[in-house]
């Protein structure tokens, strides 16, 4: 006799739990952390490079280089500047998970940190299902994609509180409408906060500068 | 591919359930997959049937129950299924919605003997 037993549980209810013990202990630390997501080649590393250089001096960053294979990230991000910075290399898995998160935060000093950024593994898809304790995700684009990109990858959209849109310095050589991505972003969720930022003209970025020194002066503001 | 991620942890989660509840074989798993986890339904089925191979789980068969994305805006009370993940009221035009599914990564039971 073959029975059927009720069982109503989260597939990932383990990353959801350590997750949870990521949020708890940053949240305890003040410390505002970003997971930092998109295709590959869109910017992420660019743009930490940039915030590095000029906020270096204003806030203590922490930051965490997700990548398949090497530590490319990580080495690039401590030649910009990166004082505190880990690589994780996830061994052929197209996201980073909490427990990879905890482990690596595990060997990092994270006394006075204001803000740490989680670089993950490019791809759009995988990383939307893993919490990684973030305060929110941050999703990247850039003008060289589809403006169609929000709406092949909804979860990851759905799921990002801000978007960038990078390379705006190659507007105009390809068909990429921008303000046709964000009409395709805010169709699939209405609150993001957009930033279209280059990278390489460093245009743009002074928004997201003062955006970020926000989410810290908040963040310290709580009890 | 995160759908091999995905298999592993069911695996492991059905095996300690399967022992808890003193079943020597299963036969089935039932999955709840919302249309907002991004996790396709077929890969998964077939990362989970490359990753049981050889263990006490080859040949389970895998019921998946695919949840449609719903939600009820906030501004006129309308209830209705997101369709193309379009999150717009198609009555009053908010994006102020209360998504009640869609989310779900679930195993909803096992069945064996
Ligand atoms: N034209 C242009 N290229 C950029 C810009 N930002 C980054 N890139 C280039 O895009 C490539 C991928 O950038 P990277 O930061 O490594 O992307 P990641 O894979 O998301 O970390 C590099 O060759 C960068 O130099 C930009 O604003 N404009
Ligand atoms: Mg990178
Ligand atoms: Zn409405």
């Amino acid at each position: 006799m073959s029975k059927k037993i009720t069982v109503e549980k989260k597939v990932l209810s383990e990353n959801d739990r350590l997750a949870a013990d990521i949020r708890k202990k940053l949240e305890k630390q003040k410390i505002v952390t970003l997971n930092l997501v998109s295709s590959p080649g869109s910017g992420k590393t660019s743009l930490l490079e940039r915030t590095l250089k000029e906020l270096g001096n204003k806030f203590n960053m922490a930051l965490i280089a997700g990548d398949v294979q090497t530590e490319n990230d990580a080495d690039r991000l401590k030649r910009a500047g990166g004082k505190n910075v880990r690589p994780v290399i996830t061994g052929g898995a197209c996201h980073l998970d909490a427990r990879m998160v905890t482990r690596a935060l595990d060997e990092m000093n994270l006394k006075g940190v204001d803000i740490l950024f989680i670089e993950n593994v490019g791809n759009l898809v995988c990383p939307s299902s893993y919490d990684l304790g973030e305060d929110m995700k941050v999703v990247l684009m850039s003008t060289t994609e589809g403006d169609d990109k929000p709406l092949k990858y909804p979860s990851m959209f759905r799921r990002s509180s801000v978007l960038i849109i990078n390379k705006i310095d190659l507007l105009g050589l390809s068909n990429f409408d921008i303000k046709q991505a964000e009409k395709n972003a805010r169709t699939i969720n209405a609150d993001l906060k957009v930033f279209e930022i280059s990278c390489l003209k460093e245009t743009g970025l002074e928004a997201w500068y003062d955006w970020l020194g926000n989410q810290v002066t908040s963040k310290k503001g709580k009890k | 591919m995160h759908e091999l991620s995905i298999a592993t942890e069911i695996i492991n989660i059905v095996e300690k359930e399967a022992s808890r509840q003193h079943l020597t074989r299963v036969e089935e798993i039932g999955l709840k997959i919302g249309a907002l986890t991004g996790v396709n339904p077929d890969a998964l089925t077939f990362a989970f049937e490359a990753s049981t191979g050889d263990t006490s789980l080859a040949g389970v068969v895998i019921k998946i129950e695919k949840i449609p994305v719903k939600g009820e805006c906030r501004a006129c009370g309308n209830a209705f299924e997101v369709q193309e993940f379009v999150f717009i009221c198609p009555e009053c035009g908010s994006s102020d919605l209360k998504i009640s599914q869609g989310e779900e990564l679930d195993i909803d039971y096992i069945a064996g003997q």
